[in-house]
């Protein structure tokens, strides 16, 4: 028997979409008891978003919303009623961590601000996710992926110089930020557990892009650093990264793609990869100038395509193994999920649930020794613990009814 | 079980009293040992004068002013594009990420000098590597080598595709476990060959992120059990959950999505629009009816915009190149951050494209003093990304500039380490203890001695 690091931790959930949920999700996976609050109906409006199984629309059957509420309860509550925020300031008291995604101005009007919440228990850690921060001129902007894309990262690199640069790919930056609201909610934990004492964690969409180490940040530093002037824009294809050279970027083979970096520090493994042919031998290949030269590229280039028009993506992937070349395949989702190492090591989970059956999800995303993720237990129906949990709170089954009736509940 | 408490000025930062050995290279785990030298831990980098790692202080450790002169921002990130005197304590790509680091440095490749590194582990919290798979083990510090010395020592290790399987000693850099993970075929123009498509390195920030939570996940496991544990972080693994919904409509569905570039799956408009000026632009997104008529009053209710086939968003969704077309000629006419205050009063989601001088400029990332003012002593007086989050009681700040090579040797050695100023000139001699990398090194790696 594994134990799970969060046992000891539990987490009221107010959050909805996917940073929130994706922050309380790996708090779930790994033990925390984390209890999630819908609204009486829908629920979480990402029960509302796709891809549904067999592409029906139905609240149990968002691919979304399944993979991200792994190992939760469902309650149903209307925050807004009396009744209703009776209830959540009783099970704020009995928590260790509340995470909310609302817009900055609803927790206070709901009476949730954090100094009251800390009246009631001293320890609490709050942790707000919002697209701009809980405070600014901005503060209660709406905030699309793309937008965040636009506003938050090197956006402008990537993409044609004549059309319009690119996002990223499905909402990665939402995710992102759930693993770092995640992280922050942790940290502020481990202080509140040595000294007694809670916090506000305030955690703005925009901010998580604009310091994150994908690239962002070091290029608006670099931009202080060379006077202010210069900013990053579309070079176009794949080959205008930081180390130019030949072979770089993207090509096509026999079924498909792949990627292989260049520049001379990977010349003499590219040189292996492609069978050391005796008419790029020269050691022009491996400067840096000749790496440039147009003469030298169109060399290279000359035994590349039919190299790789003769090889599968497989084919070249072997062969970059022996070669020691940093290079890749483009896969599908379907090459990802059917590919033999992440079935060795065990990554993506099948998991069964009351409406969809059993189905593969993406797994855990690390692995700690002692204290692995949980053996996942499915999302929840809607409001599937509402007895469980409201009668733990001293309310009989009579009380639900009418708080039922009242909508409440 | 809690380390000694060092002085600094972190004061009552939750972290402080941990520390890191920090064996950090290049992006993404010097992402995660950011994150946790920001909230109060003490994090020591672990260098050495006789080997750079590669892509870590600088894309190269001695690069020339002339190189500078002709290279992207990536490459030539230096104050005023000049190399100076120690290049490597100058580089952007570095610093941006060494706030509230300390350095050291040793040669750990040498017998004495993992014997130093490992005095340095018997009295630390954490150890971090995100080094290629097996390059921990070659070098006599595999996490029952680090047990020895400290049994409660947590290590976190980083390999690309992880500790065991198949693809364990493969070669990558981030971007290509994009291509693995599917990223890269998800997020072309839709109707583009991939290979215009573009690299990008989310996959750095997510492993960066998720090991930094699992560091945080191990410590308050610790603080309950007092044992440590080895946490494996495969940074492939990182990035997959976070393409969720394209797994599940495959393994749901038998899907395979495909790119659809700036545009949403289900709802229209969705999309970067041209606005006045070079290379300006807008995201507009509309999820519902509701949003579609705010659009259409801010733009003035134009007549284009009554026809039936953008009165519903499936009409929107089919008729998207048509609306685009539309909705760009309105754009075009104006600027983009007018654009965005215009639609966000009326309640739709709208965001200028913002280069590096626009998010200095910007008045709310101003207000909210995300930048932060930072005078480092080779490189002068600059402002730098700050935060990445907020808390109300330990808000965190930089605290200390970015770490020079081997800046914190005298701390470490003689405070931490209690070395003698004898041994501590002897290890000077012998090249464990330095201020500059081996002058045979020139881009990185090993050096000639």
């Amino acid at each position: 028997m594994t134990e799970s690091a969060l046992s000891d931790v539990r987490v009221l959930d107010l959050t909805w979409y996917i940073a929130g949920p994706y922050c309380t999700k790996l708090l779930a996976d790994y033990g925390a008891e984390v209890i999630k609050v819908e609204r009486p109906g829908q629920g979480d409006p990402a029960r509302s978003i796709g891809p549904f199984l067999d592409d029906e629309p139905d609240i149990e059957k968002s691919g979304l919303f399944l993979h991200l509420n792994t190992n939760k309860r469902s309650i149903t509550l209307n925050v807004k009623s009396h009744a209703g925020k009776k209830i959540l300031r009783k099970l704020v008291e009995q928590v260790d961590i509340v995470v909310e995604s609302f817009s900055p101005r609803v927790m206070p009007s709901l009476g949730l601000d954090y100094s009251t919440l800390q009246k009631a228990n001293p320890s609490l850690v709050l942790t707000s996710i919002s697209n701009f921060g809980q405070t600014g001129p901005y503060r209660n902007y709406r905030l699309s992926e793309l937008a965040l894309n636009a506003m938050g990262t090197s956006m402008k690199m990537v993409g044609q110089p004549d059309r319009a640069p690119l996002k990223l790919g499905g909402n990665v930056l939402q995710y992102q930020a759930g693993v770092l609201a995640a992280t922050a909610t942790m940290i502020a934990l481990f202080g509140s557990r040595l000294t007694g004492t809670g916090q506000h964690v305030d955690v703005s969409l925009l901010e998580t892009c604009l310091g994150s180490m994908d690239r962002r940040a070091p290029y608006l530093l670099a931009h202080q650093y060379t006077g202010q002037k210069e900013i990053t824009t579309r070079v176009g294809g794949s080959r205008g990264g930081i180390m130019s050279g030949c072979p770089e970027g993207i090509y096509p083979c026999k079924d498909g793609y792949f990627d292989v970096a260049g520049g001379v520090p990977w010349w003499p493994r590219n040189f292996a990869l492609l069978g050391s042919p005796p008419e790029l031998a020269g050691p022009e290949f491996g400067t840096a100038e000749g790496q440039m030269d147009t003469q030298c590229q169109h060399a290279i280039l000359a035994v590349l395509y039919p190299w790789a028009m003769n090889r599968t993506k497989t084919e070249i992937w072997e062969a970059a193994k022996s070669a020691r070349a940093a290079l890749a395949p483009l896969y599908t989702t379907e090459d990802l999920v059917n590919d033999p190492h992440f079935r060795e090591r065990g990554f993506f989970v099948e998991i069964e649930h009351p409406r969809t059956g059993r189905l593969t999800y993406p797994g855990a995303p690390f692995r700690p020794s002692e204290t692995p993720a949980k053996t996942p237990r499915a999302a929840p129906l809607l409001g599937e613990h509402n007895v469980e949990i409201y009668c733990s709170l001293g309310y009989s089954r009579e009380d639900l009814a009418r708080l039922r009736d009242a909508g409440a509940i | 079980m809690m380390s000694e408490r060092p002085p600094s000025a972190a004061g009552n930062l939750p972290l402080v009293g941990i520390r890191v050995v920090d064996m950090t290279v290049v992006w993404a785990g010097t992402f995660t040992t950011m994150m946790l030298a920001d909230m109060g831990a003490e994090v020591i980098r672990v260098e050495n004068t006789r080997f750079a790692p590669y892509g870590t202080r600088g894309i190269m450790v001695r690069p020339t002013d002339s190189l500078l002169s002709t290279r992207g921002m990536a490459t030539a990130g230096y104050p005023d594009r000049k190399a100076g005197e120690r290049p490597y304590n100058r580089a952007a790509m570095f610093n941006v990420h060494a706030r509230n680091k300390l350095s050291m440095t040793v040669d750990y490749m040498r017998p004495k000098g993992l014997e130093i590194l490992k005095r340095l582990v018997g009295i630390s919290d954490l150890f971090i590597e995100n080094n290629a798979y097996g390059t921990m083990n070659k070098i006599g510090l595999s996490y029952e080598e680090l047990k020895k010395v400290k049994p409660d020592i947590i290590m976190v290790s980083m390999p690309a595709f992880g500790s065991s399987g198949p693809y364990s000693d493969r070669i990558a850099l981030g971007r290509h476990l994009e291509c693995i993970a599917g990223h890269t075929l998800l997020r072309g123009y839709p109707e583009a060959d991939p290979t215009w498509t573009t690299e990008v390195y989310h996959c750095d920030a997510a492993a960066g992120a998720v090991a930094a939570f699992a560091a945080m996940l191990a410590l308050h496991y610790r603080q309950r059990t007092g044992k440590g544990q080895f946490v494996d972080v495969a940074q492939i693994e990182t990035i997959i959950p976070q393409l969720g919904e394209a797994v599940m409509d495959y393994t749901m569905n038998g899907r395979v999505q495909e790119p659809i570039g700036n545009r949403h799956p289900s709802a229209a408009p969705c999309g970067l629009y041209p606005c006045q000026g070079d290379d300006r632009w807008i995201a507009i997104t509309v999820c519902s009816d509701k949003e579609w008529q705010a659009l259409c009053h801010a733009m003035g209710d134009p007549s284009w915009a009554d026809d039936g086939k953008f009165s519903d968003t499936l009409s929107r969704w089919h008729n998207q190149d048509e609306l685009d077309r539309h909705i760009a000629d309105w754009t075009r006419q104006r600027q983009d951050y007018e654009v965005m205050h215009l639609l966000q009063e009326a309640g739709v989601a709208a965001g200028p494209l913002m280069d590096e001088r626009d998010c200095y400029a910007d008045p709310h990332i101003r207000e909210r003093g995300f930048f932060e003012q930072v005078t480092h002593v080779e490189c002068g007086s600059h402002l730098y990304p700050g935060m990445l989050w907020k808390m109300s009681r330990t808000p965190g700040s930089i605290r200390r500039p970015p770490c020079r090579l081997g800046e914190h040797n005298e701390y470490v050695y003689k405070q931490l380490l209690g070395v003698s100023d004898e041994e501590y000139a002897e290890l000077e001699r012998d090249g464990h203890i330095g201020m500059e990398y081996h002058p045979s090194i020139v881009v990185h790696g090993r050096a000639a001695v």
